[in-house]
């Protein structure tokens, strides 16, 4: 049976999807988070060199991919909306830029909670860091770009620029370890393998997968609520039960 | 400096506090917000609507 995707590109249906999606997602991030973090704390090993601050890693690196992913999937929509006019794309791209912005802080938080104990200094002007930097101050530029045009339609144009020319910088973020000698350590999962305990990578890819479902889960509700703003005027928001009642 | 021999000292809860408490911190925030936004979207909407029903029957009348 073919699914007919351009179906759900429309505020009017994908808004009730969204709605039944929505507990689905919170409820399997939260259930995965404490699987994840209990691997992470109980099972997986302390690690020769790091001691217990390697555990860091199972928030650090979740909340960093997820960052730099959000950003890309902000441009796609971003350039979409823009390409095709769509309407669905500007609203998803306007409810990612937070949540985006919030993993690149966590990201950003997190990484100078591990550097103290180990390079002995909260922040260094390392290319990954800097970068990271960037790409939070891309999702901040974006969120006020937008809130500081009232015409909705002419803002969703204005930070879709910004976000895919910004978009530059991920593929900066993800190989500044390679291109640069960097404080930073490089990617520790390659391709061909990886040193890391069996438990370590387990918990390390539950939390992602958590926080990929959380993302989800709160991305669809914010989207729910600028689609009630910007369709208000329209007769279907004015038969919803929830605005009826 | 005093800092410094905690964390050595109390390695998890460093961890622990520093990281995970202020990540749960930032999503349990985000949730709170995304719930509120669409509290006051709806009463909005409502209020909108509600004013479109009035303005109809004054019409009408």
């Amino acid at each position: 049976m073919a699914i007919n995707w351009f179906k759900y590109s429309a505020p009017t249906t994908f808004y009730g999807l969204a709605g039944k999606l929505i507990p689905w997602f919170a409820f399997s991030a939260a259930l995965l988070f404490v699987i994840g973090l209990y691997i992470g704390f109980a099972v997986a090993p302390v690690d020769a060199q790091q001691g217990e601050f390697y555990r860091i890693i199972f928030i650090h690196v979740p909340a960093s991919i997820l960052s730099m992913f959000l950003y890309l999937v902000m441009a796609g929509y971003a350039a979409l909306g823009l390409i095709f006019n769509t309407r669905l794309s500007a609203m998803m791209a306007t409810a990612i830029a937070p949540t985006g912005a919030l993993f690149a802080f966590i990201s950003l938080w997190t990484g100078a909670l591990w550097g103290k104990p180990m390079w002995g200094a909260w922040w260094v002007w390392d290319a990954r860091l800097t970068s990271e930097l960037i790409l939070l101050f891309l999702y901040l530029g974006f969120i006020a770009l937008h809130a500081s045009i009232d015409d909705p339609r002419r803002a969703d144009r204005a930070s879709a620029l910004l976000a895919i020319v910004g978009s530059v910088n991920v593929p900066i973020i993800y190989f500044s370890v390679k291109w640069w000698n960097t404080l930073h350590q490089g990617s520790t999962i390659k391709y061909t393998g990886t040193s890391m305990h069996v438990a370590m990578q387990q918990a390390m890819f539950i939390v992602l997968l958590a926080c990929w479902l959380y993302a989800i889960a709160v991305v669809l509700a914010r989207v729910r609520s600028i689609i009630l703003e910007r369709e208000r005027n329209t007769v279907w928001i004015n038969e919803l039960p929830e605005v009826r009642s | 400096m005093s800092l410094d021999i905690w964390m050595r000292e109390n390695p998890l809860t460093y961890v622990w506090l520093g990281s995970y408490a202020v990540a749960l911190l930032v999503f349990a925030v985000e949730v709170a917000m995304v719930i509120h936004k669409r509290k006051i979207t709806l009463r909005q909407v409502r209020l909108m609507r509600e004013a479109g029903d009035d303005a109809r029957d004054e019409g009408a009348a």
